[in-house]
């Protein structure tokens, strides 16, 4: 008698477990964090949390490793093999939405209350992806260096005017304490270009690209201010504040902290290793404001789904279980990336009140400025790259920006406008 | 005057060592820098660079990376499926590119010069021109398997196989070599009643080793080297090779040491397939003046 209601349970047990399954519709993710192995974990166990928890969807993961994730994204596409939930970076998110690689996500408004802004990816008036988490980018020095100079500390609400922040490069190059007072990083390519640099243009007065309309770059990237802002850049190379293109990458990594640069233009994902590296005193400044505001970059790696996905609400949902304080706490923890909701900070070891990294959740909230929101930035970003390179190499300022409008505007047109 | 020509003779000899030793210096040290690198820890490895340091194995020098390296990626499998696609890659390569090349040189049938002429000119077409329409191709094509009657080819190890057999280049070698052979062999071997593939398979490759050779070793190089194609067709980790692997490596901060490490480990395949090829290889240079 046991063993048949033994039997009998197990049947009902398995037949149960069966149904359950079948029941659950699988959603594959992409993923860009193929190698870290920190942040695979992570995402490995809010997955497993959501596959538990559910009986509708279930959600499987593969990863890619970043440097080559969207070029295997557009080759899906091309073949029509793109999987339900994709991970995309932010400013590449209205290409793929524009291309049709994404659709809007249809994620409650509750869900999203109290995120920072520039985790949100909208375009077209529609959100299509949300993110875990934010960078963010300051102006890396030792307290000690500020103090030997006798400059002011700048703070958020004060921060260095471009006069200021001049002065103490000059301050710098002057006490031959440096192999250079500035590393703004020359040696990173790719997005970093547009990333960090792209910021000072807009404190300049300037931009990639006209935001009115964004239909062309002509007086936003070659106007008055584009070209005070090329003047000035060129002239951190010229006058020796800065190593030029043919940085080496190992100083990009440790110039800092070995003290051949007294100053550092990096994003929060580095500050750990600073402190790891013995720059007890290091401190995070906010970007300097050259007469437009203080500016740093945003947007970072968000989840939406894909334009061929058949269950967009499967997707949402996975993104609202994803969107939970503790999984944003336990990236931030992991890997050192900024959460994206105040409460998600306080649980942090580096963000919460008093953290090593505090600084940036703040610089994240009063400076963040996301890319020009166009389909066209992709193309924009790698014109952008090439004329900032070109003019730290000597070419002229007004010719290199006017190149690059034109370059910028022919893209433009050919793709009649990027649906703006 | 004898003095003077054996001053003469150890003068050239010396210049000669030294070039060829230069020369050797050169191409060894990178991977003297590669080894050595992948032995220390991240900060000391950058400092080094500056220094001859790069080169030593001194300072903290541990093993760490290697595991790290096993830890961040599933290298043994990167590694198997590299070897597995590039091996079997060149086998089949070998086998269709020398059996067309016998049909181009040793048989007679029209349009065979002009045939030849087509795929001696695919060599000057770039990959890249072709790959999404190829790409597009592979995605379309029906195949039978052990699971039964599928569609699409991508995520598989055929996917990064088939496409890759036939080659202008390996095609050339094997017609430039067999146009060495002495014909009166070919026409003996008729004369006394073999069959085409009979003298193809007991005449003619049995005196191919040199060529044999050549072509694997260039085969197995571009094989194994391969980014761009399994990038755009493999999706799944399961069939990802060696250098897609490689991205796996470089993060927001970047593991100098464990990328040492890992290049370390799949250099090994190469060398070890080149050194059984070796003499095989040298011996098709010196004879055919084909360079690798």
């Amino acid at each position: 008698m046991k063993l048949k209601a033994t039997l009998v349970a197990a049947l009902l047990g398995s037949t149960g477990f069966a149904g359950m399954a079948a029941a659950q519709t699988d959603l594959t993710l992409w993923y860009h964090g193929g190698g870290n192995t920190v942040e695979r974990d992570i995402i490995d166990s809010i997955i497993a949390d959501f596959n538990g928890g559910r009986s509708d969807w279930s959600v499987s993961l593969e990863a890619f490793p970043q440097g080559s994730y969207n070029d295997s994204v557009v080759a899906a596409a091309l073949a029509g093999n793109l999987p339900c939930i994709l991970d995309v970076d932010g400013p590449v998110m209205p290409n793929w939405a524009w291309a049709g690689y994404m659709q809007p996500l249809p994620i409650s408004d509750a869900a999203l209350e109290g995120h920072l802004d520039s985790t949100i990816g909208r375009w077209d008036g529609e959100i299509y992806s949300v993110g875990l988490w934010e960078a963010a980018v300051a102006l890396y020095a030792r307290q000690s260096t500020l103090d030997d100079l006798s400059l002011r500390t700048p703070t958020l609400d004060a921060p260095w005017t471009g006069d200021e922040f001049m002065a103490a490069l000059e301050a710098a190059k002057a006490s031959g304490n440096y192999e250079f007072a500035l590393d703004p990083g020359m040696a990173w390519t790719g997005e970093w270009y547009p990333y960090a640099f792209s910021p000072f243009l807009q404190s300049f007065g300037g931009d990639i690209v006209d935001r009115s309309t964004y239909q062309t770059a002509e007086g936003a990237l070659n106007g008055d201010a584009a070209l005070a802002f090329g003047e000035w850049w060129q002239s951190l190379f010229t006058q020796g504040y800065a190593p030029g293109t043919s940085q080496d990458p190992a100083d990009r990594d440790t110039g800092f902290i070995d003290g051949k640069y007294a100053f550092a233009w990096n994003g929060n994902w580095a500050g750990v290793a600073t402190l790891d590296g013995g720059v007890e005193d290091v401190v995070f400044l906010p970007a300097p404001d050259f007469g437009n505001g203080s500016v740093i970059g945003a947007g970072s790696w968000q989840f939406g789904a894909s334009g061929t996905c058949e269950h967009p609400e499967g997707v949402a949902a996975f993104v609202e279980h994803a969107l939970q304080d503790k999984y944003l706490a336990a990236f931030s923890d992991g890997i050192g990336l900024i959460p994206s909701t105040t409460e998600a900070a306080a649980m942090t070891e580096n963000y919460a009140e008093g953290g090593a990294l505090e600084p940036f959740f703040s610089l994240s909230e009063a400076q963040a400025l996301v890319r020009p929101v166009s389909p066209g930035y992709v193309v924009a970003a790698k014109v952008f790259e090439k004329a900032l390179a070109d003019i730290a190499n000597g070419a002229d300022v007004a010719d290199t920006l006017d190149a690059a409008v034109d370059e910028i505007n022919t893209d433009i047109e050919r793709n009649s406008g990027y649906g703006h | 005057m004898a003095a003077i020509s054996a001053d003469n003779h150890g003068l050239r000899l010396a210049t000669r060592y030294a070039v060829l030793t230069l020369i050797a210096i050169i191409f060894i040290f990178p991977l003297v820098f590669m080894v050595m690198s992948s032995f220390k820890p991240d900060l000391q490895l950058l400092r080094d660079t500056s220094s001859i340091r790069a080169f030593l194995p001194v300072g903290d020098i541990s093993t760490d990376n290697y595991a790290a390296a096993f830890q961040r990626a599933p290298v043994g499998l990167f590694v198997f499926n590299s070897v597995f696609v590039t091996g079997v890659t060149v086998l089949l390569s070998l086998l269709l590119c020398s059996m067309a090349a016998f049909s181009f040189v040793f048989l007679n049938w029209t349009g065979r010069n002009v045939l030849l002429s087509i795929i001696i000119a695919t060599l000057i077409v770039p990959f890249e021109t072709i790959a999404i329409p190829l790409l597009l191709l592979v995605s379309k094509l029906p195949w039978i398997g052990l699971e039964g009657f599928t569609v699409g080819w991508l995520n598989s190890y055929r996917v990064q196989i088939i496409p890759w057999i036939a080659d202008g280049l390996t095609i050339f070698l094997f017609v430039q070599f067999f146009k060495d052979l002495p014909r009166d062999l070919i026409e003996a071997s008729r004369v006394e009643g073999a069959s085409w593939w009979q003298i193809y398979t007991k005449v003619v490759m049995p005196l191919s080793g040199p060529v044999i050779a050549t072509a694997a070793i260039l085969k197995f190089l571009v094989m194994y080297n391969q980014y761009l194609w399994p990038l755009i067709v493999v999706q799944e980790e399961t069939y990802r090779p060696v250098m897609v692997g490689l991205q796996y490596f470089f993060q927001l901060n970047t593991a100098w040491g464990e990328v040492m490490a890992y290049l370390t480990i799949i250099t090994v395949p190469v060398l070890a397939f080149y050194l059984v090829l070796q003499r095989a290889f040298i011996a098709s240079i010196a004879s055919t003046g084909v360079k690798g």
